[in-house]
């Protein structure tokens, strides 16, 4: 696993790396701002080689409840939708900000609902009913 | 102070994300996950809402609730149209994502072009681009996966598809760059538009040249796809929380894609751009006919009492039959013999990752006996009896055998090397990639035809009956 995902987040890092050497080019930018951008890509990087450690440990029996728990975490978006559609903003831009929080929430409760619903279902031998009578 | 606590609610929830992730390492531990994961969210939401600047409430109320009303029922959804609730979660995902870009566009342009620095319009871009391509991507992909009747299932195909779309794609960027360079120029007001309209077209155009088998890779990528757009909308805000969170959704679709690619011996490109239609119409021509040898479940039942042990191989022929609890009763018949029976899951079996081990698990299959395609195959001679429920290229053994066949390559459960093979098949067509299976004309294979659902009933009936006399 660690042999192919090491090329891949090399890969994004390197892809930020650009991404931030291309903006901060740009004559515009404070050198206060500029120091917030760097500091979210390194933020992006370690948060990437995290994600790839933890997710290429988990239980293969578990893909499709990761996958829907990952969709609700994913979900945290709703942090920009809230101040988006709560905000002090033009109508048309807060119902944005409004469907995209309900877009959100709709993936919170699904996601997190249907993960518990999922993994509850995986037994061991002897904790279920079916198979207990077998060693 | 308030912003401190809200600052450390954050840190809180990132804390939390990492747990909920770290846990799903052992089912046992899972059982946290999702604690943790609501803690989190809940932590996250509250400590925004608090925010000084959020002061209108109505409508985050609103949509709140209505999220909760569709979220709900689209939790409850039976477990075989999983991936096609996964695919459209993605979907609202990369909605949100599109829309929070779309509105902080406007927002910036109408009251404050100096905040639309290179950096943020960059993100704008990316988090809009990616975000709308994924809603219509997919759609599409959770449209094909429920069969909606006017979505063609088969695989689309037409001349010059590659150039199109990489057209599309190009001018998208384009239309960024030219955004990025000056986010207020003349053009701008057209830019942007455009760039959402061909975000929309790419995620369409992407997704129906891909066939039902392609659908577990291409539902990661879309996974990876979605959180990427998260980690773009958090430049945008300028939070560190949703580019954690939108990161390790991220790499979670990348660590899918990959596992899922390998599994079937493609690449990225080959998936979203391969011609695999092209190839199966030339594999299909030349191969002269030939006969399967065809087993009645009394057969069937008489071979496998027989047996000590028995490996179940299902594939989306399960799902489509809703047959699992019926497995499972198979299943109870044999272990209460004395048979030991195991579970073989090849990793692209169904529609998505880990599709068939929810299966088994929602009919109270224990999971000790589910086994890896990996650490079977050296023990296939020993198999007495290998039932292939609905798989179909997974087990075909011209993927060791035959080179220049299109699936060549590719890992398989080597049910080839059983003694004893019963295959239940629906109907007598080749399976996704339109490829003759070589398991099914081998001198210990027997077909056992009709719906899978029925024939283990039966199978099972068969095995009690026996027992009894």
């Amino acid at each position: 696993m660690s042999r192919i995902t090491a090329p891949v987040a090399g890969a994004w890092s390197i892809a930020c790396v650009a991404l931030a050497v291309a903006s901060s080019a740009h004559a515009d930018v404070s050198a206060d701002a500029s120091g917030q951008n760097w500091s979210s890509l390194t933020v992006l990087v370690l948060a990437t080689f995290i994600g790839l450690g933890v997710i290429g440990r988990v239980s293969r029996l578990l893909h499709t409840p990761l996958m829907s728990l990952t969709n609700a975490i994913s979900a945290i978006s709703v942090v920009g939708s809230i101040v988006v559609a709560g905000s002090d903003f033009p109508t048309p831009i807060r119902a944005l900000g409004a469907v995209a929080l309900f877009a959100s929430m709709t993936n919170i409760v699904s996601g997190f609902l249907i993960t518990e619903r999922m993994i509850r279902m995986f037994k061991e031998r002897g904790e279920g009913q079916k198979g207990a009578q077998k060693q | 102070m308030m912003h401190a606590l809200m600052e450390i609610a954050y840190l809180a929830a990132i804390v939390l994300f990492i747990l909920a992730l770290y846990w799903m390492n052992d089912p046992k531990s899972a059982r946290r996950s999702v604690s943790a994961g609501v803690a989190a969210m809940a932590l996250a939401i509250v400590a925004t809402w608090s925010r000084p600047e959020v002061v209108h409430h109505l409508w985050i109320i609103l949509a709140l609730i209505g999220g909760v009303v569709v979220g709900v029922p689209l939790s409850r959804v039976a477990l075989t149209a999983v991936p096609q609730r996964t695919a459209l979660s993605h979907a609202f995902g990369g909605l949100a994502a599109g829309l929070v870009g779309t509105a902080k566009y406007y927002m910036w342009v109408s009251e404050g072009p100096d905040e639309l620095t290179g950096f943020r319009m960059t993100a704008i871009v990316v988090e809009t681009l990616l975000g709308f391509l994924t809603l219509t991507g997919s759609l599409m992909a959770a449209g094909k996966l429920h069969g909606v009747s006017w979505i063609p299932q088969r695989p689309v195909i037409y001349p010059l598809q590659n150039v199109t779309n990489l057209g599309l794609l190009a001018l998208a960027v384009a239309a960024g760059a030219y955004l990025v360079v000056d986010p207020t120029g003349p053009w701008a007001h057209v830019a942007f538009p455009v760039l959402i309209a061909l975000s929309l077209a790419f995620g369409v155009l992407l997704i129906i040249p891909i066939g039902g088998a392609d659908m577990p890779t291409v539902i990661s990528i879309l996974n990876a796809y979605a959180g990427l757009s998260a980690v773009a909308m958090g430049f945008v805000l300028d939070s560190r929380l949703l580019v954690v969170a939108g990161a390790l959704d991220g790499a979670s679709g990348l660590i899918l894609s990959i596992i899922m690619c390998r599994a079937m011996n493609r690449s990225f490109t080959n998936v979203l751009f391969g011609g695999f239609g092209q190839v199966q119409a030339a594999a299909v021509t030349g191969t002269e006919e030939r006969h399967y040898k065809e087993e009645t479940v009394e057969g069937a039942a008489q071979t496998m009492e027989m047996a000590r042990l028995v490996i179940i191989v299902p594939g989306y022929g399960m799902a489509v039959a809703h047959a699992q609890h019926r497995v499972a009763e198979l299943y109870d018949q044999l272990t209460a013999r004395g048979t030991t029976v195991k579970f073989v899951i090849h990793p692209v079996a169904g529609r998505m990752p880990g599709h068939m081990n929810v299966l088994l698990a929602e009919a109270e299959i224990p999971y000790d006996d589910i086994v890896e395609m990996d650490d079977m195959n050296p023990d296939m001679e020993q198999v007495d009896v290998a039932l292939v429920i609905g798989a179909n290229d997974v087990v075909n053994p011209a993927a060791r055998e035959q080179k220049g066949c299109p699936i060549y390559g590719m890992p398989i459960i080597e049910a080839h090397r059983a003694k004893t093979v019963f295959a239940i098949k629906r109907g007598k067509s080749p399976g996704f990639a339109g490829i003759e299976n070589d398991l099914y004309f081998r001198d210990q294979t027997f077909m056992l035809f009709g719906d899978a659902k029925d024939v283990i009933g039966e199978l099972t009936k068969q095995l009690a009956v026996d027992e009894a006399a």
